[in-house]
């Protein structure tokens, strides 16, 4: 459990140097994500990865225990509206209304996109 | 019992543990309430304890740095919590890899309606320039959003707040919204929550099916690599 912990850890800490160090505009986090990625193929080709966190699914438990609680971790952010409760009282009714109808814009424009390109891609595929 | 009480809350309001436990403990009881409800959109266990525990900050009079000391622990979990994001995307790879197509064109048309309506809609609106800049990135992830509102001279706070109330309104519309438009496709739906409401989204989608989640956390991944780039962008063309 320690040790995937300290594996995740040390993905995003590579992720953060490499992003920081080359000026790169993505997080570090998504850098990080790719390294586990990468680790986990490379272990069911390489045996000799197969120690530590990587072995008995020892990151994968350490993993999907942090994701059961993703919500959680919006909180602390979300509970930062208090120090904006002015400028909500000046301008929150637009603000939501705004961000209420880019999201359903938004959902909408994603899904359909998705769902039309994958049928497009069914009927090359028939043919 | 020489001290009175007032010290005493004092001594615990300016120490990290009081607003951890808090937060731990009002997030576990509106968890239990959602659970009860089945997971009902509206049980949203962000968005109750978030209200409650600002109400609670106001009431005793507790500035938000003071709470963020003890919270900042849990806030700290997101880095690791989206590294751990390559778990469930390894486990169903054959499933990504065969829907690469679609889902890289459905990033481009979500990531690009995300931002330029956002800034259009709220330029209707009247909204003052720097809320305008401080919305804009409000499909990607509380960090990633704070960096962008910060190189473009815009609000990083109010940028952050932007984007939970988003990631929350759209964690509720999801499910009725993708009832209604008769896509029963897990992977497209669980896309598009990720794309349009990052992490509070991908949680949401998690609850509803795995695919789903799955699908969300690459969305919201994408989403932030693409945003980056394209909010500076959209902005020179877009805001006044």
């Amino acid at each position: 459990m320690l040790a995937s912990l300290g594996l995740i850890l040390l993905c995003q800490l590579i992720g953060e140097v490499v992003v920081r160090g080359l000026g790169l505009p993505l997080p570090g986090p998504v850098l990080g994500l790719l390294l586990l990625l990468m680790l986990l193929l490379a272990r069911d080709r390489f045996a000799l990865l197969m120690r530590g966190p990587l072995r008995d699914d020892g990151v994968e438990t350490a993993s999907k225990g942090l994701l059961a609680h993703l919500s959680l971790l919006f909180v602390p952010a979300g509970v930062g509206v208090v120090q904006k409760l002015d400028l909500l009282a000046s301008h929150g009714i637009a603000i939501i209304l705004v961000l209420a109808l880019s999201v359903v814009v938004t959902l909408l424009a994603t899904v359909l996109t998705f769902r039309l390109v994958s049928r497009l891609l069914k009927q090359r595929d028939a043919r | 019992m020489k001290d009175n009480p007032f010290s005493l809350w004092v001594y615990l309001s300016q120490s990290p543990l009081l607003w951890l436990t808090v937060t731990l403990l009002v997030y576990a009881a509106t968890d239990a309430v959602s659970l009860a409800t089945r997971r009902h959109p509206l049980a949203n266990p962000v968005l109750h304890a978030m209200w409650i525990i600002g109400a609670f900050l106001l009431l005793t009079g507790t500035s938000y740095t003071s709470y963020f000391a003890g919270a900042q622990f849990v806030h700290f979990l997101l880095g690791p919590a989206t590294v751990a994001l390559a778990v469930p995307l390894y486990e169903n790879r054959k499933r990504v890899v065969t829907s690469i197509v679609p889902m890289l064109v459905a990033l481009l048309a979500g990531s690009i309606t995300a931002v330029v309506s956002v800034v259009l809609l709220a330029e209707l609106a009247g909204l003052p320039r720097e809320v305008v800049l401080s919305l804009a990135p409000k499909s990607v992830t509380a960090g990633v959003a704070m960096g962008i509102a910060e190189s473009l001279h815009a609000d990083p706070s109010l940028a952050a707040v932007a984007v939970i109330l988003t990631g929350i309104m759209g964690a509720i519309i999801v499910t009725p919204l993708m009832n209604r438009t008769g896509v029963s496709d897990y992977r497209a739906r669980g896309f598009a929550a990720g794309l349009a409401a990052h992490g509070i989204g991908t949680a949401r989608a998690f609850q509803v099916d795995e695919i789903a989640g799955v699908f969300s956390g690459i969305a919201m991944s994408l989403n932030a690599l693409v945003t980056s780039f394209l909010v500076p962008l959209a902005v020179t063309l877009l805001v006044r």
